[in-house]
Protein backbone atom coordinates (compact mmCIF):
# COMPACT_ATOMS: atom_id res chain seq x y z
CA UNK A 1 0.00 0.00 0.00
CA UNK A 2 1.70 2.86 -1.14
CA UNK A 3 0.93 6.16 0.71
CA UNK A 4 -1.11 8.41 -1.88
CA UNK A 5 0.00 11.74 -2.62
CA UNK A 6 -2.82 14.12 -1.06
CA UNK A 7 -3.54 17.48 -3.29
CA UNK A 8 -2.24 20.17 -0.84
CA UNK A 9 0.20 22.35 -0.25
CA UNK A 10 2.31 23.10 2.77
CA UNK A 11 1.72 25.80 5.06
CA UNK A 12 3.03 26.57 7.82
CA UNK A 13 1.01 25.64 10.99
CA UNK A 14 1.37 27.04 14.80
CA UNK A 15 1.68 24.41 16.82
CA UNK A 16 1.62 24.03 21.60
CA UNK A 17 4.77 22.69 22.77
CA UNK A 18 4.02 19.58 24.80
CA UNK A 19 7.22 18.03 25.93
CA UNK A 20 11.17 19.86 26.33
CA UNK A 21 13.58 17.12 27.62
CA UNK A 22 17.43 17.30 27.44
CA UNK A 23 18.45 13.88 26.02
CA UNK A 24 22.60 14.83 26.32
CA UNK A 25 24.53 16.98 26.77
CA UNK A 26 23.89 18.50 23.22
CA UNK A 27 20.52 17.18 22.17
CA UNK A 28 16.76 17.69 23.68
CA UNK A 29 13.91 16.11 22.61
CA UNK A 30 11.01 19.18 21.64
CA UNK A 31 7.37 17.44 21.47
CA UNK A 32 4.90 19.01 19.69
CA UNK A 33 0.63 18.55 19.34
CA UNK A 34 0.43 17.57 16.13
CA UNK A 35 -3.29 19.07 15.84
CA UNK A 36 -4.03 19.86 11.82
CA UNK A 37 -1.32 18.50 10.74
CA UNK A 38 -1.78 15.19 8.39
CA UNK A 39 -0.15 12.11 10.02
CA UNK A 40 3.21 11.33 9.41
CA UNK A 41 5.20 8.31 8.23
CA UNK A 42 7.85 7.32 9.79
CA UNK A 43 11.75 9.30 8.24
CA UNK A 44 9.60 12.60 7.50
CA UNK A 45 10.71 15.51 8.90
CA UNK A 46 9.24 18.89 9.28
CA UNK A 47 10.35 22.45 8.91
CA UNK A 48 10.49 24.70 11.93
CA UNK A 49 10.27 28.67 11.60
CA UNK A 50 11.51 31.19 14.13
CA UNK A 51 10.68 35.00 13.15
CA UNK A 52 12.68 37.66 15.00
CA UNK A 53 11.32 40.63 16.52
CA UNK A 54 12.30 42.73 13.17
CA UNK A 55 11.10 40.22 10.61
CA UNK A 56 14.09 37.65 10.18
CA UNK A 57 13.49 34.07 9.82
CA UNK A 58 15.00 31.63 10.06
CA UNK A 59 14.13 27.92 8.89
CA UNK A 60 15.56 24.56 9.56
CA UNK A 61 14.17 21.07 9.31
CA UNK A 62 13.99 18.61 12.28
CA UNK A 63 13.42 15.15 11.06
CA UNK A 64 10.23 13.06 13.59
CA UNK A 65 12.04 10.79 15.65
CA UNK A 66 8.22 9.22 17.34
CA UNK A 67 6.16 6.56 15.11
CA UNK A 68 2.90 7.95 13.40
CA UNK A 69 1.14 5.52 16.41
CA UNK A 70 2.13 8.28 19.00
CA UNK A 71 0.23 11.32 20.10
CA UNK A 72 3.15 13.98 19.99
CA UNK A 73 5.32 14.65 17.69
CA UNK A 74 8.84 14.18 18.83
CA UNK A 75 11.68 16.36 17.75
CA UNK A 76 15.30 16.09 18.36
CA UNK A 77 16.75 19.10 18.36
CA UNK A 78 21.43 19.53 18.76
CA UNK A 79 22.20 22.67 19.72
CA UNK A 80 24.36 24.00 17.53
CA UNK A 81 26.85 26.53 19.03
CA UNK A 82 26.22 29.18 16.68
CA UNK A 83 23.09 27.90 14.84
CA UNK A 84 20.73 30.69 14.29
CA UNK A 85 17.44 28.15 15.31
CA UNK A 86 18.90 25.30 17.70
CA UNK A 87 19.92 27.21 20.56
CA UNK A 88 16.76 28.67 21.00
CA UNK A 89 14.86 25.76 20.52
CA UNK A 90 17.10 24.31 23.29
CA UNK A 91 17.94 27.23 26.01
CA UNK A 92 14.47 29.32 25.27
CA UNK A 93 11.78 27.46 23.90
CA UNK A 94 9.57 26.00 26.71
CA UNK A 95 6.17 23.51 27.42
CA UNK A 96 3.25 25.82 26.80
CA UNK A 97 5.00 27.71 24.17
CA UNK A 98 4.69 27.88 20.56
CA UNK A 99 6.21 26.56 17.31
CA UNK A 100 5.77 27.25 13.78
CA UNK A 101 6.16 24.48 11.87
CA UNK A 102 5.82 23.12 8.07
CA UNK A 103 4.88 19.40 7.44
CA UNK A 104 5.28 16.41 7.58
CA UNK A 105 7.79 16.49 4.40
CA UNK A 106 9.26 13.85 2.39
CA UNK A 107 7.77 10.61 0.82
CA UNK A 108 10.82 9.43 -0.26
CA UNK A 109 12.94 9.24 2.61
CA UNK A 110 10.39 6.60 4.83
CA UNK A 111 9.55 3.11 5.99
CA UNK A 112 6.31 1.75 6.67
CA UNK A 113 5.25 -1.77 7.96
CA UNK A 114 3.82 -2.63 4.66
CA UNK A 115 7.53 -2.13 2.83
CA UNK A 116 8.31 -4.79 4.94
CA UNK A 117 12.40 -5.96 5.37
CA UNK A 118 14.85 -6.77 5.88
CA UNK A 119 15.11 -3.09 6.89
CA UNK A 120 19.09 -1.95 7.67
CA UNK A 121 19.47 2.00 9.28
CA UNK A 122 22.63 3.52 9.48
CA UNK A 123 23.00 6.61 11.10
CA UNK A 124 25.70 9.51 12.21
CA UNK A 125 25.21 11.62 15.27
CA UNK A 126 21.71 12.98 15.70
CA UNK A 127 21.14 11.59 12.31
CA UNK A 128 19.38 8.51 14.51
CA UNK A 129 16.31 10.65 14.96
CA UNK A 130 14.24 9.35 12.09
CA UNK A 131 15.24 6.21 12.58
CA UNK A 132 13.29 6.07 16.62
CA UNK A 133 10.43 6.73 14.39
CA UNK A 134 11.27 3.91 11.83
CA UNK A 135 12.18 1.81 14.75
CA UNK A 136 8.94 3.19 17.50
CA UNK A 137 6.62 2.11 14.50
CA UNK A 138 8.35 -1.18 13.49
CA UNK A 139 7.28 -2.27 17.36
CA UNK A 140 3.84 -0.46 16.85
CA UNK A 141 2.61 -2.13 14.12
CA UNK A 142 3.90 -5.15 14.95
CA UNK A 143 6.04 -5.75 12.00
CA UNK A 144 8.27 -8.80 12.12
CA UNK A 145 10.59 -8.14 9.35
CA UNK A 146 14.32 -8.26 10.31
CA UNK A 147 15.76 -5.06 10.96
CA UNK A 148 19.21 -3.77 12.30
CA UNK A 149 20.30 -0.35 13.62
CA UNK A 150 24.20 0.38 12.93
CA UNK A 151 24.78 4.12 15.44
CA UNK A 152 28.09 5.69 14.98
CA UNK A 153 28.56 8.01 17.51
CA UNK A 154 31.35 10.32 18.97
CA UNK A 155 31.03 9.35 22.43
CA UNK A 156 28.51 7.13 24.90
CA UNK A 157 27.45 10.82 26.81
CA UNK A 158 26.53 11.65 23.35
CA UNK A 159 24.17 8.30 22.28
CA UNK A 160 20.67 9.38 21.60
CA UNK A 161 18.00 7.61 23.53
CA UNK A 162 20.22 4.93 24.76
CA UNK A 163 17.39 3.38 26.68
CA UNK A 164 14.92 3.53 23.98
CA UNK A 165 17.21 1.39 21.77
CA UNK A 166 18.23 -0.92 24.45
CA UNK A 167 14.46 -1.90 24.47
CA UNK A 168 14.71 -2.44 20.82
CA UNK A 169 17.50 -4.65 21.39
CA UNK A 170 15.96 -6.85 23.89
CA UNK A 171 12.50 -7.26 21.14
CA UNK A 172 15.51 -8.63 18.47
CA UNK A 173 16.57 -5.27 16.58
CA UNK A 174 20.16 -5.80 16.10
CA UNK A 175 21.10 -2.82 17.50
CA UNK A 176 25.03 -1.79 17.21
CA UNK A 177 26.64 1.22 18.35
CA UNK A 178 30.19 2.72 17.59
CA UNK A 179 31.85 5.15 19.27
CA UNK A 180 34.79 6.66 17.20
CA UNK A 181 36.36 9.13 19.82
CA UNK A 182 36.76 7.07 22.95
CA UNK A 183 36.57 3.39 24.14
CA UNK A 184 35.14 3.46 27.59
CA UNK A 185 36.22 1.21 30.75
CA UNK A 186 33.79 -2.20 30.10
CA UNK A 187 32.59 -1.11 26.27
CA UNK A 188 31.07 -3.71 24.97
CA UNK A 189 29.78 -2.31 21.78
CA UNK A 190 32.15 -1.20 19.17
CA UNK A 191 34.27 1.08 18.38
CA UNK A 192 35.74 2.93 15.75
CA UNK A 193 33.97 4.59 11.76
CA UNK A 194 31.08 2.95 10.04
CA UNK A 195 33.76 2.02 7.27
CA UNK A 196 33.12 -0.51 4.75
CA UNK A 197 34.74 -3.46 6.96
CA UNK A 198 32.66 -2.44 9.79
CA UNK A 199 29.74 -2.53 7.32
CA UNK A 200 30.02 -5.58 6.10
CA UNK A 201 30.28 -7.26 9.39
CA UNK A 202 27.25 -6.07 10.74
CA UNK A 203 24.93 -5.22 7.90
CA UNK A 204 22.12 -7.39 6.54
CA UNK A 205 24.32 -8.22 2.95
CA UNK A 206 23.75 -7.21 -0.63
CA UNK A 207 22.19 -10.76 -1.27
CA UNK A 208 18.66 -10.69 0.91
CA UNK A 209 18.22 -7.01 -0.89
CA UNK A 210 17.63 -5.06 2.58
CA UNK A 211 16.39 -1.14 2.63
CA UNK A 212 18.86 0.53 3.59
CA UNK A 213 18.44 4.16 5.35
CA UNK A 214 21.87 6.42 5.67
CA UNK A 215 21.46 9.30 7.54
CA UNK A 216 23.88 11.95 9.65
CA UNK A 217 26.08 14.59 8.38
CA UNK A 218 27.05 14.82 4.64
CA UNK A 219 30.30 13.53 4.65
CA UNK A 220 29.03 10.83 7.26
CA UNK A 221 26.24 9.65 4.68
CA UNK A 222 28.37 10.08 1.33
CA UNK A 223 31.37 7.96 3.29
CA UNK A 224 28.81 4.95 4.66
CA UNK A 225 26.60 5.58 1.21
CA UNK A 226 29.91 4.75 -1.21
CA UNK A 227 31.04 2.40 1.31
CA UNK A 228 27.42 0.00 1.17
CA UNK A 229 28.13 0.17 -2.92
CA UNK A 230 31.84 -0.82 -2.59
CA UNK A 231 30.57 -3.69 -0.93
CA UNK A 232 27.64 -4.61 -3.32
CA UNK A 233 24.76 -3.22 -2.25
CA UNK A 234 22.82 -1.41 -4.98
CA UNK A 235 22.78 1.97 -4.65
CA UNK A 236 18.71 1.57 -6.01
CA UNK A 237 17.94 0.29 -2.16
CA UNK A 238 20.07 2.63 -0.19
CA UNK A 239 18.56 6.23 0.32
CA UNK A 240 19.95 8.94 2.23
CA UNK A 241 19.20 11.95 4.18
CA UNK A 242 22.20 14.39 4.62
CA UNK A 243 21.91 17.03 7.41
CA UNK A 244 24.86 19.01 5.98
CA UNK A 245 27.77 20.02 6.98
CA UNK A 246 27.46 20.27 11.24
CA UNK A 247 29.84 22.97 11.53
CA UNK A 248 28.58 25.03 9.39
CA UNK A 249 26.13 27.81 11.11
CA UNK A 250 23.52 28.14 8.54
CA UNK A 251 22.52 24.47 9.46
CA UNK A 252 22.10 25.00 13.18
CA UNK B 1 32.77 23.80 2.36
CA UNK B 2 29.66 23.66 -0.49
CA UNK B 3 30.70 19.92 -1.02
CA UNK B 4 29.94 19.51 2.76
CA UNK B 5 26.65 21.19 3.28
CA UNK B 6 25.05 19.04 0.28
CA UNK B 7 21.73 17.81 1.31
CA UNK B 8 19.02 15.32 -0.50
CA UNK B 9 16.23 16.27 -2.54
CA UNK B 10 13.95 15.65 0.58
CA UNK B 11 15.68 19.24 2.20
CA UNK B 12 14.23 21.15 -0.67
CA UNK B 13 10.57 19.50 -0.48
CA UNK B 14 9.05 21.82 2.40
CA UNK B 15 9.81 24.71 0.07
CA UNK B 16 8.62 23.24 -3.03
CA UNK B 17 4.87 21.96 -1.71
CA UNK B 18 4.55 25.37 -0.61
CA UNK B 19 3.41 25.72 -4.59
CA UNK B 20 3.35 22.24 -5.53
CA UNK B 21 0.49 20.67 -4.19
CA UNK B 22 1.54 17.23 -3.94
CA UNK B 23 4.21 15.24 -2.17
CA UNK B 24 7.59 16.13 -4.44
CA UNK B 25 10.28 13.55 -3.03
CA UNK B 26 8.76 10.70 -5.19
CA UNK B 27 7.77 12.67 -8.39
CA UNK B 28 9.66 11.13 -11.24
CA UNK B 29 12.37 14.03 -12.38
CA UNK B 30 14.14 13.21 -16.03
CA UNK B 31 17.43 15.08 -16.14
CA UNK B 32 17.34 17.35 -19.27
CA UNK B 33 21.10 17.17 -19.41
CA UNK B 34 21.78 13.57 -19.60
CA UNK B 35 18.57 11.64 -19.38
CA UNK B 36 19.17 10.26 -16.35
CA UNK B 37 15.42 9.37 -14.63
CA UNK B 38 14.54 9.45 -10.59
CA UNK B 39 12.79 10.39 -7.78
CA UNK B 40 13.42 13.78 -7.00
CA UNK B 41 14.20 12.66 -3.08
CA UNK B 42 17.33 11.65 -5.02
CA UNK B 43 18.71 14.54 -5.98
CA UNK B 44 21.45 16.53 -4.70
CA UNK B 45 20.42 19.90 -3.11
CA UNK B 46 22.93 22.79 -2.45
CA UNK B 47 20.76 24.95 -0.22
CA UNK B 48 23.43 27.51 0.57
CA UNK B 49 22.02 31.27 0.08
CA UNK B 50 21.16 33.03 -2.56
CA UNK B 51 18.69 30.67 -3.69
CA UNK B 52 18.49 26.38 -3.20
CA UNK B 53 19.87 24.22 -6.65
CA UNK B 54 18.79 20.84 -7.17
CA UNK B 55 21.10 18.67 -9.31
CA UNK B 56 21.35 15.54 -11.15
CA UNK B 57 23.47 13.22 -9.01
CA UNK B 58 24.60 11.60 -12.30
CA UNK B 59 25.94 14.54 -14.02
CA UNK B 60 25.55 17.21 -11.85
CA UNK B 61 23.94 19.27 -13.91
CA UNK B 62 21.05 21.81 -12.56
CA UNK B 63 17.70 20.32 -12.45
CA UNK B 64 15.63 22.94 -10.56
CA UNK B 65 16.26 26.38 -8.96
CA UNK B 66 14.34 27.76 -6.48
CA UNK B 67 14.13 31.29 -4.67
CA UNK B 68 12.05 32.82 -2.23
CA UNK B 69 11.79 36.35 -2.48
CA UNK B 70 9.86 38.76 -0.16
CA UNK B 71 6.85 39.35 -2.87
CA UNK B 72 7.76 35.75 -5.28
CA UNK B 73 9.00 32.57 -5.07
CA UNK B 74 10.84 31.90 -8.49
CA UNK B 75 10.91 28.19 -9.49
CA UNK B 76 13.44 27.26 -12.85
CA UNK B 77 13.01 23.92 -13.94
CA UNK B 78 14.76 24.15 -17.38
CA UNK B 79 16.74 21.45 -16.18
CA UNK B 80 13.92 18.74 -15.69
CA UNK B 81 12.93 17.64 -18.87
CA UNK B 82 10.12 15.28 -17.25
CA UNK B 83 8.68 15.72 -14.14
CA UNK B 84 6.76 12.76 -13.47
CA UNK B 85 4.51 13.00 -10.31
CA UNK B 86 2.13 9.82 -9.36
CA UNK B 87 -1.40 9.67 -9.47
CA UNK B 88 -3.26 10.24 -5.68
Amino acid sequence: MARAALPRRLTWEVLPVVGHEQLTPKTWRVSVSPDGLEQHLAGQHVDVRLTAPDGYRAERSYSIASAPERGALDLVVERLEDGEVSPYLTDVLAVGDQLELRGPIGGYFVWHAELGGPLQLIAGGSGVAPFLAMLDHHRAAGSDAPARLLYSSRTLAEVIEREQLEQHRRRGVGVEITLTRERPEGWAGRVGRADAAMLQAVSFPPEVAPHVFVCGPTAFVEAVADSLVGIGHSPARIKTERFGGMEDRSRG
Amino acid sequence: MAELSRLDGNAAAGGLEEVFAVEITTAVATCASCGATGDVGELIVYADAPGTVIRCPTCGAVVMRYARLPQSTWIDLRGAAVLRIPAR
